[in-house]
């Protein structure tokens, strides 16, 4: 890829950009098709149940079913729905989640777009969701919907600021907000990762990214024991689909960017370790990270609506003041 | 600069791929399933209840309280992130300066927090 980036543009290359960026939602959707059915497998063991096995071998076509019905199913809008908007809103939430794949490095070649900013570039961007979710339950005209995506606003903003602040402990370490420079940063065994250096940090990231990606335990805007679904009540078909695919999207993304930050990237944890190539290290820590989120969905009940918000600013957000502090200082005192 | 231009140009790519998408998959989705529209498919949902009022009530003032104090802290976190970048070449002094600016915005959260703005009841 970076053979390409440095090439003057030309049709030749943006047709290579076309093509990998589409290879790229395919390996995407591929893995929202069988992260769904993985986690409705794993789940279901936890729970000694054996999860979807009816349709394919094993099961493996459910998610592939599961998304030939909602095609085929009716689009309903409701008469008093502020149109534009609720046709907008779910495009509006899922164009940041695949936007922010592009600056994610896999392997030392194997990346998109290498851009200086790219920590900020995905932080930005993925802000950019939250409006397609207010939007979605605000358009809908329903009183559910409205609370629903209220809630979701209110906690994705909440836990944004520990995150962002989380993160900066590693540029700090890194020096960079390049993400190929920040795993460059990591090499030479599992002890120079960033999660041992930035423990505080990493802690602090987890939580603050399990709230952002709405899963459980902070998976309050979909509660629907007391808001029947959230801001997508009024969603049918497609269009709740696509709320679904930013949701899942964002796990991958999430997990990728993980990886990058605190995991070591392609790094084998110990040097000699080297012949085994990158993508590999990255599969198998990525896979743990997806893991991770599954495995606590079927663990943890879900936290009150209370203890959610004061937890934010109460105790992430002075944790992850004070890691940047620590971080600094530490770095200060040793160079 | 050349770099630089195909860089931003890869991601304008994957922004429009992003759009294409739900549009593409939404037109295709039109000529596969039905369009029967009866006025009580058109009613918000309510737990199957006729639906009472306006649909856009009122909402907890709170909600508003958080997007301020958001809006503060998202704003430090623009500045931190270049010093973060920067710090390498600034050194102690720097660091003294973050942290006045940080406790300045943290008088703002112990504030919030005292005016239990924090506490949801």
């Amino acid at each position: 890829m970076a053979h390409w980036l440095s090439q003057p543009l030309s049709w030749t290359t943006a047709a290579v950009f076309l093509a990998s960026a589409v290879a790229m939602l395919l390996v995407v959707l591929l893995f929202v098709t069988y992260a769904i059915y993985f986690e409705r497998k794993v789940i279901g063991w936890i729970q000694l149940r054996r999860g979807p096995n009816r349709v394919g071998p094993y099961g493996l076509l459910q998610s592939v079913a599961d998304v030939l019905k909602l095609l085929v199913k009716e689009d309903v809008i409701p008469d008093r729905a502020d149109r534009t908007l609720f046709i907008l809103a779910p495009v509006i939430a899922f164009v940041p989640a695949f936007a922010v794949l592009a600056v994610l490095p896999f392997t030392e070649t194997l990346h998109f777009a290498d851009l200086g900013v790219g920590l900020l570039y995905y932080v930005a961007v993925s802000g950019i969701t939250t409006l397609g979710i207010l939007l979605g339950g605000w358009a809908s005209n329903n009183k559910y919907a409205l609370l629903g995506g209220m809630r979701s606003v209110a906690q994705m903003i909440s836990y944004e600021i520990p995150l962002v602040i989380s993160v900066i402990g590693v540029v700090l370490l890194a020096g960079s907000l390049n993400l190929k420079e920040i795993v460059a940063a990591q090499s030479g065994g599992f002890w120079n990762w960033f999660f041992l250096k930035q423990i505080l940090g990493f802690a602090v990231f987890v939580v603050a990214a399990l709230a952002e990606l709405n899963r459980t335990p902070f998976d309050l805007p979909e509660a629907e024991s007391e808001l029947v679904a959230g801001y997508h009540v009024e969603y049918s078909g497609f269009r709740f689909a696509f709320f679904m695919l930013a949701e899942y999207v964002y796990v991958f993304a999430m997990s990728a960017l993980a990886t990058v930050l605190f995991l070591g990237g392609w790094h084998p944890p110990i040097e000699s370790l080297g012949f085994v190539p990158g993508l590999v290290w990255f599969a198998l820590k990525f896979a743990f990270c997806v893991f991770f989120l599954f495995w606590l969905r079927a663990t943890m009940p879900r936290v009150r609506v209370d203890q959610l918000m004061t937890f934010a600013w109460k105790v992430l957000l002075p944790l992850a003041l004070l890691n940047l502090f620590l971080t600094a200082l530490v770095k200060e005192l040793v160079a | 600069m050349i770099e630089y231009i195909n860089n931003y140009v890869l991601v304008s790519i994957f922004v429009l791929l992003g759009l294409l998408l739900p549009v593409a998959a939404l037109t295709l989705g039109r000529f596969l399933r039905p369009h029967r529209p009866t006025p009580e498919k058109g009613k918000p949902y309510e737990s199957g209840v006729e639906p009472t009022g306006s649909s856009w009530v009122r909402y907890n003032v709170r909600y508003y309280l958080f997007a301020l104090l958001f809006v503060i802290f998202d704003v430090e976190t623009v500045f931190l992130y270049p010093w973060a970048v920067a710090y390498n070449q600034l050194g102690l002094f720097a660091l003294v300066e973050v942290l006045i600016f940080i406790a300045l915005l943290l008088i703002g959260l112990v504030y919030a927090w005292k005016k239990k703005v924090l506490t949801w009841t």
